[in-house]
């Protein structure tokens, strides 16, 4: 195949080659190599878009009028930094997901730690109830969140809507997230290091902060980042869960006004959003990828990282 | 050694993340469940739960089972159109995933890291930016009617002006990379010279793909296909950003029956919305999950 690609074509050698295509069209597979690599265009550029045209000098979202920022700081009005609401939910968004993370990492991270080492039939279906949330439908979990809220969980009868409700949910949704994460390197390490520094003397507690923890601390760090992630995108929950404008995120922002909205800054928050999203799973899989380069395989990591997603 | 640790240790570092669970997922689920078959408010005529199951009442479920089933009734019209919209979309992000998948899982060395790098991109792009990045593409005079309109392939259109098309194709675009890299996974595991056996055997390769591939790769075609139509059931906000009322789907009907009409007994029927849902949907993982373990007992064997 790859000699008679070389050949000048003749007339003989040119029906051969569409022969041979049509017998074994994936020997050589340009078909399926564009399709491939029209697809990675597809899937990008339209974002690529979105992000060239925040950095556009004018109101169009179509016509390129030159670049500029004043769609981020420069606008007195419109701009992102100026904005109140605008401003306000990059704020939120930011918040959100912090607290999301600092609570959600550390409690997932010890229910990891304690479900693959705790065994017994409550062990098990622990496992089970932390694995649901994963195969459950976002909204179905959201409409029950909504449901609690409204009628059972209302200390002093002060409704939870908004900033408070909006955290409990997002931390609800990311700790099975933290587990699987944490997972996949608890197995990886099993109990030999523990139970050698127990033998040499230390104490179960000191054996956990000094062996079991530093070595599972990429997996930790990887963890925070997705959930702090996680949270950034989260529409559906931050959506039932919210009270007026106070709790307004930047996903509901897009949501609300990304069809009637005249505001050309909503390409500006929108890469805002990105920006945060895409560094938190940059700075994970750098030190994911560090740990597998160390164990030789890029790819392992980075197929790792995709899974939490799924 | 697990004696060193001070009995009951594992259970209490676990026990934080499964009350929590259980006050916020576990709760919650019955809670949609009480709402459902709860009772109306003597005063206000809203709903509320009825935590005892001994006084559930059927009245938010039948009125839903009745918009459902008689012909006009209320919810048949968006269920519906639900599961059409899932099932195109779903067959579409097949047809178009499959060969990309394929594709990717024939890569080498470096074309093949980066090709999965530039992949996985788009599973990390919020959501709604990536579904906002065609609102503003498809408007009246949004680039892609300007470039019709340069080429003259096409008369320029109002896409957004609730056409199934462009909601359907919104779905694709948002969901398809949830399906590619399960099917990706799936496809790679297969040992080639299984394909050369069939080859060398004198299968034809049309044959030897029909036959060896295919069903090689069945369990990655049905993981990608339940891990997409999860969340494409729930989804609202796609049909909201780039249709029109005119497409509306059952999440946006949960939506405005929970948190929007509060008033009278919206909110026992939006429950009793998400009832339904959750049931086709869990009906559709069981079916995943009870193929997947027949499969690894067959492959035990």
């Amino acid at each position: 195949m790859t000699e008679l690609a070389a050949t000048v074509p003749r007339p003989a050698a040119r029906a051969s080659r569409v022969r041979l295509w049509l017998a074994n069209p994936w020997r050589r597979p340009r078909l399926l190599a564009l399709l491939g690599w029209g697809f990675i265009a597809w899937s990008l550029v339209p974002v690529g878009i979105a992000i060239l045209f925040s950095f556009n000098a004018g109101r169009s979202r179509s016509v390129w009028q030159g670049f500029s920022l004043r769609w981020y700081v420069q606008d007195p009005n419109l701009s992102v930094l100026h904005d109140p609401i605008l401003a306000h939910a990059v704020l939120q968004s930011l918040k959100l997901a912090s607290l999301t993370m600092l609570i959600a990492t550390p409690m997932g991270v010890a229910l990891s730690i304690g479900l693959a080492r705790w065994r017994g039939p409550v062990s098990t279906a622990s496992n089970f109830l932390m694995l649901l949330p994963l195969v459950t439908p976002e909204i179905v979990l959201a409409s029950g969140l909504f449901l609690v809220f409204a009628h059972l969980y209302v200390p002093g009868g002060t409704r939870l809507f908004g900033r408070r409700a909006q955290l409990l949910g997002h931390v609800t949704w990311s700790i099975p997230y933290v587990v699987v994460v944490m997972r996949g390197r608890l197995f990886g390490i099993g109990k030999e290091y523990e139970e050698a520094a127990m033998d040499l003397g230390a104490p179960p507690m000191e054996a956990m902060r000094r062996v079991l923890l530093p070595m599972l601390a990429p997996a930790i760090f990887a963890a925070f980042m997705i959930v702090f992630a996680l949270s950034i995108d989260d529409f559906i929950t931050s959506q039932f869960l919210s009270s007026g404008e106070g709790s307004i995120t930047l996903p509901m922002l897009i949501y609300g006004t990304g069809r009637t909205g005249e505001n050309p800054s909503l390409n500006a928050v929108a890469t805002v959003m990105l920006v945060l999203s895409l560094s938190a799973i940059g700075l994970a899989s750098v030190v994911l990828q560090r740990v597998a380069r160390r164990r030789g395989t890029e790819e392992a990591a980075a197929r790792e990282l995709v899974r939490f997603e799924i | 050694m697990e004696t060193l640790y001070p009995r009951g240790f594992w259970p209490a570092i676990s026990l934080p993340g499964v009350l929590w669970l259980i006050a916020l997922f576990v709760v919650p689920f019955y809670a949609i469940a009480a709402t459902a078959a709860g009772r109306l408010d003597p005063i206000f005529g809203s709903s509320i739960p009825e935590w005892n199951p001994l006084y559930w009442q059927p009245d938010a479920f039948s009125f839903v089972l009745d918009g459902l089933a008689s012909p006009g009734g209320i919810f048949r019209e968006v269920f519906l159109r639900t599961i059409a919209y899932v099932a195109l979309a779903v067959g579409l992000c097949l047809a178009l995933g499959y060969p990309v998948a394929y594709y990717m899982s024939r890569l080498r060395g470096r074309l093949r890291n980066a090709f999965l790098v530039l992949m996985i991109v788009p599973f990390w792009v919020p959501y709604l930016m990536r579904i906002f990045a065609w609102v503003n593409l498809l408007q009246d005079d949004g680039l892609v009617n300007r470039i019709l309109a340069a080429t003259g392939f096409l008369d320029p259109q109002s896409w957004l002006d609730g056409r199934p098309s462009t909601v359907i194709l919104g779905l694709v675009y948002g969901w398809v990379p949830f399906l590619i890299l399960p099917l990706f996974a799936a496809l790679e595991r297969i040992d080639p010279s299984l394909i050369e056996g069939a080859l060398d055997l004198g299968a034809s390769p049309a044959r030897a793909f029909l036959r060896v591939t295919l069903p090689l790769s069945k369990q990655g075609i049905l993981a990608g296909t339940v891990i997409i139509m999860l969340p494409m059931f729930g989804d609202f906000y796609t049909a909201q950003l780039l249709g029109t009322q005119k497409n509306a789907m059952i999440g946006t009907l949960i939506s405005f029956y929970l948190t929007q009409a509060t008033a009278g007994p919206a909110q026992g029927r939006g429950a009793a919305l998400v009832i339904v849902l959750a049931l086709l949907v869990s009906s559709l993982t069981v079916y995943y999950l009870v193929s997947t373990a027949r499969a690894a007992r067959g492959a035990g064997r």
